[in-house]
């Protein structure tokens, strides 16, 4: 594939059309409009096709990189979508939710010469242009006779299952919410990814012969011992799904949510059509968003939407923002405000337990601390009050308990996660394996789905060698 | 889709379900809930079992008709299918030999004890129960419930049934069986299960009382069922629903329990609701 005549550098990397900023700041659609077919030519055609590619070994599903985008240079879509599926299962939400500039991208030869080449764009333009194509029959292999449960169908859960129909295993998902995708759709908004892109990758699914089974919760409507049973390994994807409120007094009144309950009322619930769809979402004029991780910019681009003036409260400084910085950039363009160096130490009620504002303290960066990240200090005497009728704790989530109480036998570690092997995602307890957000505590989509792919990997190992020991 | 068997008013405002849920159904116990959506789109509401039958595959659940969707729920005829059942959600109640139990029963509530006292009797405690209403046309089961309890007391606040009075009178109630309970369950509104608390903390019996909050997901994850008890924040989806009477922060619940009482009755008040007859 490399080329042998040395080729003129393109280092203009193509933007992809996007809303304009005051526009999508009045409605729920998607934000980036994704390339035209003429773009993502150009954008592919500037690619080095390098034979020690750098961006592969840092894509956590280890997609064929240079492969596509070849394909993509040449015109040649479908060949570049049988290269990327075969490596990942759910390439339209990759393409839109990974953070492509800490991994492939980061690691592409052009970052140093400011030409990075836009991978995650190629990849979400491929995978909508399949998902547009005629649905081609789908060859499955000879069924093994093997059946794996999946537990949770989020991007850990869909992985597993998507890499182990195709090896001809049977899967059956277990999903505790009535849709498929986990925090794919009750977490991420529609702006930033759309409910129907998840739709047609689950619906991929199902076609290659995935069992779904929503409102289903393991560990209530039935244990793990119970699948066990029936099933000849269980893979746990259950997700971060327990919310954690910063420490302080006040964080039970009305109007007072964790990301989860703000973000499923409007996504999962469909909020944002009220009262056409009925579960209630209150009108707020004032949004605080406690945070500044990618789920902070969800809350307060969302609250913005719902026509809240909406801010980001973060002890740090903008530099230290844990979230993307195509999402904080968006977020800033939309007209979301961000305090930074600020500590809300109480939640303030009036006399019928609704939230009315927030005592602040001003922060100032210290030393660096473990993470390497200056670590924020009080400034003394520099509390203030700032009024808001609706705090959102963005803070992040702890694995969820689910599982862990009722499997008694499985080995849970010190944050309430299940301890799995990260090589091989087995667990303590034998046929059982677990990936994703339930062992690492909240971490991103692609990270699951990297999880999920060396889970099947050694679930498909043990099926194929039944005697092998655990 | 879960299939309605019966659905049916039993008392003005309560409708009482039977609907195929054969998983929830086989795995149950006494205490616990489950999820309900009405409709595609629709809300996520949590509703106590109030009986199965693990052979049919059925269960029974009694609920008030307050907001959009349990109006809406309360026009189904049966036949028609439910988008979601999902569950058993919450920790099943604690069932153990305490001897003399009293079961307080109101509105739903009297459907929900109904299982907690079978439990409780069928491994040998003494089981009272009482049930109280404003009249006694707002009374339901009671046949039922006589059978799972040693004594059946009725109380209504017009005195059109049992004794006249409301459940302050529960100190002067137990203070006539022959056995001091060794424990009180009540399930209900949470006024009812509030004022229950409060009479029995001066005679210092343990209260067990189930809350109702609101919920999305019921499993740990959105976290607007946190209530305080004992001065820690609890979820009452997966640390409840049950939880020491005497320990609530009542006031705190009540508040939180009406956050949305104006938006839950929008849509009935929309044309995309049942506004139509």
């Amino acid at each position: 594939m490399a080329e042998t005549a040395p080729k003129k550098l393109d280092l203009q990397r193509r933007p992809m059309p996007k809303q304009e900023p005051e526009v999508r700041s009045q409605n729920f659609d998607e934000v980036a409009l994704g390339y035209t077919p003429e773009l993502a030519m150009e954008e592919a055609r500037r690619c080095l096709m390098c034979k020690r590619p750098q961006c592969v070994p840092h894509c956590p599903v280890e997609v064929d990189i240079p492969g596509f985008i070849h394909c993509i240079a040449e015109g040649d879509f479908s060949g570049g979508v049988r290269i990327l599926k075969g490596k990942n299962a759910l390439p339209s939400i990759c393409g839109r939710v990974c953070p492509q500039e800490e991994q492939c991208e980061g690691s592409c030869v052009l970052a140093k010469r400011g030409g990075t080449i836009a991978i995650g764009r190629l990849e979400r333009f491929l995978g909508d242009w399949a998902s547009a194509q005629e649905q081609q029959s789908i060859d499955l292999p000879t069924p093994t006779g093997k059946r794996v449960a999946v537990i949770g169908g989020g991007p850990a859960g869909l992985t597993v299952a998507a890499d182990l129909v195709q090896l001809g295993h049977e899967v059956v998902i277990y999903e505790a919410l009535h849709k498929m995708g986990g925090v794919l759709v009750y977490g991420i908004p529609e702006f930033r990814l759309p409910k129907k892109t998840v739709e047609t990758e689950v619906d991929y699914l199902r076609r290659l012969g995935v069992e779904m089974k929503p409102d289903y919760i393991v560990g209530k409507t039935r244990t793990i011992d119970s699948l066990l049973e029936e099933f000849d390994a269980v893979f746990v994807g259950a997700g971060a799904g327990l919310p954690w409120f910063s420490e302080m007094p006040g964080n039970n009144l009305n109007g007072v949510y964790s990301a989860n309950e703000y973000l499923t009322r409007i996504n999962l619930m469909k909020g944002f059509s009220f009262p056409k769809t009925i579960t209630p979402v209150r009108e707020h004029q004032r949004v605080a968003v406690i945070g500044g991780g990618n789920v902070a910019m969800d809350c307060a681009r969302s609250a913005l939407r719902l026509g809240a003036r909406s801010t980001i409260l973060y002890r740090r400084s903008r530099d230290e923002l844990p979230a993307r910085l195509e999402e904080v950039e968006n977020a800033e363009e939309e007209g979301v405000e961000f305090s930074f160096l600020t500590l809300p130490t109480r939640c303030v009620g009036d006399d019928n337990g609704w939230v009315k504002g927030l005592e602040c303290i001003r922060m100032e960066l210290g030393e660096p601390d473990a993470s390497g990240r200056r670590s924020p200090m009080p400034v003394e005497g520099s509390e203030y009050f700032l009024p808001f009728d609706a705090v959102i704790h963005a803070i992040g989530n702890s694995p969820n308990p689910l599982i862990p109480a009722t499997t008694p036998d499985i080995e849970i570690g010190r944050k309430g996660n299940i301890v799995a092997d990260e090589a091989t995602g087995k667990t303590s307890k034998p046929r059982v394996w677990a990936g994703g957000d339930v062992v690492t505590g909240a971490a991103t989509v692609i990270l699951a789905m990297g999880a999920g792919r060396k889970a099947a990997r050694s679930i498909h190992e043990y099926l194929s060698n039944p005697g092998s020991e655990w | 889709m879960f299939k309605l068997i019966e659905n049916r008013p039993l008392v003005p405002n309560l409708h009482m379900l039977r609907v195929e849920a054969p998983e929830v159904a086989r795995s149950v116990q006494p205490g616990q809930f489950v999820i309900v959506r009405v409709e595609e789109d629709g809300e996520r509401i949590p509703l106590s079992v109030a009986d199965w039958d693990s052979e049919q595959g059925t269960i029974t659940l009694i609920y008030m008709t307050i907001g959009a969707t349990t109006h809406r729920l309360s026009r189904l005829p049966a036949g028609d299918g439910l988008p979601t059942v999902a569950g058993p959600l919450g920790n099943a109640m604690e069932i153990d030999h305490f001897g003399s139990v009293v079961c307080v029963g109101g509105c739903y509530g009297i459907g929900s004890i109904y299982p907690i006292a079978r439990a409780l009797r069928e491994i040998g405690n003494t089981v009272t129960i009482i049930i109280e209403a404003r009249s006694s046309y707002l009374l339901y089961w009671q046949e039922k419930l006589k059978q799972v309890s040693d004594r059946l007391i009725v109380i209504t606040r017009d005195g059109s049934g049992g004794l006249k009075g409301h459940i302050d009178n529960l100190p002067a109630i137990i203070e006539r069986l022959p056995q001091r309970p060794q424990r009180v369950i009540a399930n209900g509104c949470n006024f009812l299960m509030m004022r229950a608390s409060e009479q029995t903390r001066p005679l210092a019996i343990p209260t067990i009382v189930s809350l109702n909050t609101l919920m999305i997901d019921g499993t740990g994850m959105c976290g607007v069922c946190r209530v305080t008890v004992d001065d820690t924040v609890k979820f009452a989806c997966v640390d409840g629903p049950h939880f020491d009477g005497h320990k609530v922060d009542w006031a705190e619940l009540n508040k939180r329990r009406q956050a949305y009482l104006r938006e839950e009755t929008i849509p009935l008040r929309s044309s995309a609701g049942t506004a139509e007859q």
